[in-house]
């Protein structure tokens, strides 16, 4: 049986269990996509007093916003296993799962696929779709296509965050409030426009955590708008590959941590 | 050839030490004080096919670091190990394809789902042909007697429920060697005999190689011709049961039941009396007293109606070897 089906089957199973709870299931996406919505409502108030942010109009922030949200769901949704990895160090999941004939990526994939996240999923959709529709935007083939490997870029990339928090619980519990700094640190970041941090800022987001690469280079192209930044246009089919590069590179330090523990157990 | 070959097995842990207390906690940010562990010191033991082998020892000594290794999740310092042929931390994956392996502490079943699901998950991680699993199975449940079981959640069965639909796991993809690591912790006396009854008939009948981790030393009588005990790290004994009681000077015990009002005692060759209730127990030398002088002595000063002359129990036999060798 291939890993693709494998995976399948890790899915389909984590869906029934979620399902034995039902009810709480309900109340949980709905109070993830409720809370997420709630903090667009707070930048929305703030468009209404400020009119707009350097340069910047409410519907052009809501696709930023939207696009990021989606991503991050998605990421959340199937990368909860590394989200939560040092309990499954704790308890000894991961022993078991090392005692499995099956990659321990694959299995700390399959552990649990948290379908609750449909809630932060809807409400970015429904941000970003009324962004589109307010701005009066057509939406073509090219724009439907370069925005879902957007999405989809970015939701690689978060993962590969999530990887690498749970490598750095190989070595210490300690460095996991860090990590989740610059994960949900981003989060809030890729919100807005890269155009209106500091260049330092920018450039850590481009370069090194590319967050600020996978929404907005795409968008300034989707919205028809010039890089203020005067990055290259071709940057917004670049940047979905940013995502998958950048997990790629998060699955190597992966084996290394995996290595570590290995020889130190713990 | 032998299933199983460790040969000087070295495994160190740097164990970071802080004292208590949030200062202490922010310090060892900033700085970590390591003290070295020597969890295995030179451990070499081999197994034939087909052998039932208790590993004891007391915790911290080095059992869980053995498994670990023998188990391919842990590569060692240093030394030599094959596990049918393989070393086990090299091919992870062929190694764990060939091995089961059960957690008393730790439950390798979905929690929330009935076990069936789990089996059928197992089935695809070890790409066991449907055919041949469901054969497994059958014989499993019918062995465990797991059939009324399968279709409730996990959670919701016992722990000895729990323990057995756990143990048909380890063995749907029918691994010629099984580590069972406290397979009987927490169980009660009916669930014990049971999974002490199949892990018998595993090893007899299908020739399942089965190296047993345990405190519970009923275990180990049970099921156990040979027993290795380790102890900060080195093999300290590995033998028979009966060369393992050896190691203690012999001892006898004598039960007395039904004995009334005070009695005091000193006799040559008694070295421990304990009373509980109307019950007397006496851990006698019989090289220097015969259990029937020993009753004729206790004859004098009261009324024995009800005797009973034992081996001391495997338990107390370990207890003192750990404190003689002072573990």
């Amino acid at each position: 049986m291939s890993g693709i089906r494998l995976y399948g089957r890790y899915v389909s199973l984590s869906l029934q269990s979620q399902m034995q709870y039902r009810a709480s299931f309900v109340m949980f996406a709905l109070a993830n996509g409720l809370s997420a919505l709630l903090e667009f409502f707070a930048t929305a108030a703030l468009f209404a007093r400020f009119g707009s942010l350097r340069g910047w109009a409410l519907p052009e922030v809501a696709l930023f916003y939207g696009m990021v949200h989606t991503a991050f769901a998605l990421a959340e949704a199937a990368g909860r296993g590394f989200d939560v990895f040092h309990l499954h160090v704790r308890n000894g999941t991961f022993d078991r799962m090392m005692l499995r004939p099956r990659s321990t990526v694959l299995q700390v994939l399959g552990q649990d696929f948290q379908l609750l996240r449909v809630g932060r999923f809807a409400q970015g959709l429904f941000v970003l779709l009324w962004g589109a529709a307010s701005l009066g935007m057509r939406w073509t083939a090219e724009s439907v296509f370069l925005a879902v490997l957007s999405v989809v870029g970015g939701a690689l990339l978060f993962s590969g965050l999530f990887v690498l928090q749970a490598t750095l619980s190989f070595w210490s519990v300690e460095g996991l409030e860090i990590a989740n700094t610059l994960t949900y640190g981003g989060v809030e970041a890729a919100q807005f426009p890269l155009s209106i941090y500091r260049k330092w800022l920018r450039e850590f987001f481009v370069f090194v955590v590319p967050i600020g690469c996978i929404n907005y280079f795409p968008l300034i192209r989707i919205l028809g708008r010039g890089d203020p930044l005067g990055y290259p246009g071709w940057a917004a089919w670049v940047s979905p590959a940013v995502g998958l590069g950048f997990f790629l590179v998060s699955l190597r330090v992966w084996g290394v941590g995996v290595r570590h523990y290995r020889s130190t157990g713990s | 050839m032998a299933q199983i070959v460790v040969e000087n097995l070295v495994k160190t842990f740097k164990v970071g030490r802080r004292q208590a207390g949030l200062w202490n906690a922010l310090k060892g940010v900033a700085r970590r004080e390591y003290t070295t562990v020597r969890a295995l010191d030179g451990v070499s033991f081999s197994l034939e096919p087909g052998e039932l082998v208790g590993y004891i020892g007391p915790n911290g000594a080095g059992k869980s670091t053995t498994v670990k290794v023998l188990g391919g999740i842990m590569v060692p310092d240093s030394g030599r190990c094959e596990v049918m042929g393989l070393v086990p931390w090299k091919a992870r994956m062929a190694h764990v394809a060939r091995i089961g392996v059960v957690f008393g502490q730790r439950c390798q079943l979905m929690w929330d789902l009935p076990a069936a699901d789990s089996f059928d998950l197992l089935r695809d991680i070890y790409r066991v042909p449907a055919a041949v699993h469901r054969k497994k199975r059958d014989m499993l449940v019918e062995r465990l007697r797991l059939a009324e079981l399968l279709t409730v959640p996990v959670r919701q069965l016992s722990l000895g429920q729990r323990m057995r639909c756990d143990l048909a796991a380890s063995l749907l993809h029918a691994p010629p060697l099984l580590f069972l690591d406290e397979p009987t912790i927490g169980l009660d006396a009916v669930s014990k005999l049971a999974v002490r009854e199949f892990v018998r008939d595993l090893n007899r009948e299908n020739g399942v190689t089965v190296i047993l981790t345990t405190h519970d030393m009923d275990d180990i009588e049970a099921l156990c011709s040979r027993v290795i005990m380790i102890g900060r790290g080195q093999i300290l004994f590995d033998g028979t049961l009966e060369k393992l009681r050896s190691c203690i000077p012999m001892e006898r015990r004598l039960v007395v039941n039904g004995v009334a009002g005070e009695v005091a005692l000193d006799i040559a060759g008694v070295r421990q009396v304990t009373r509980e209730g109307d019950r007397l127990s006496l851990h006698f030398d019989p090289d220097r007293i015969p259990p029937a002088d020993l009753i004729a002595q206790l004859s004098r000063q009261f009324l024995v109606r009800d005797f009973l002359v034992e081996n001391q129990p495997i338990e107390e036999t370990v207890a003192r070897l750990y404190a003689e060798w002072r573990l």
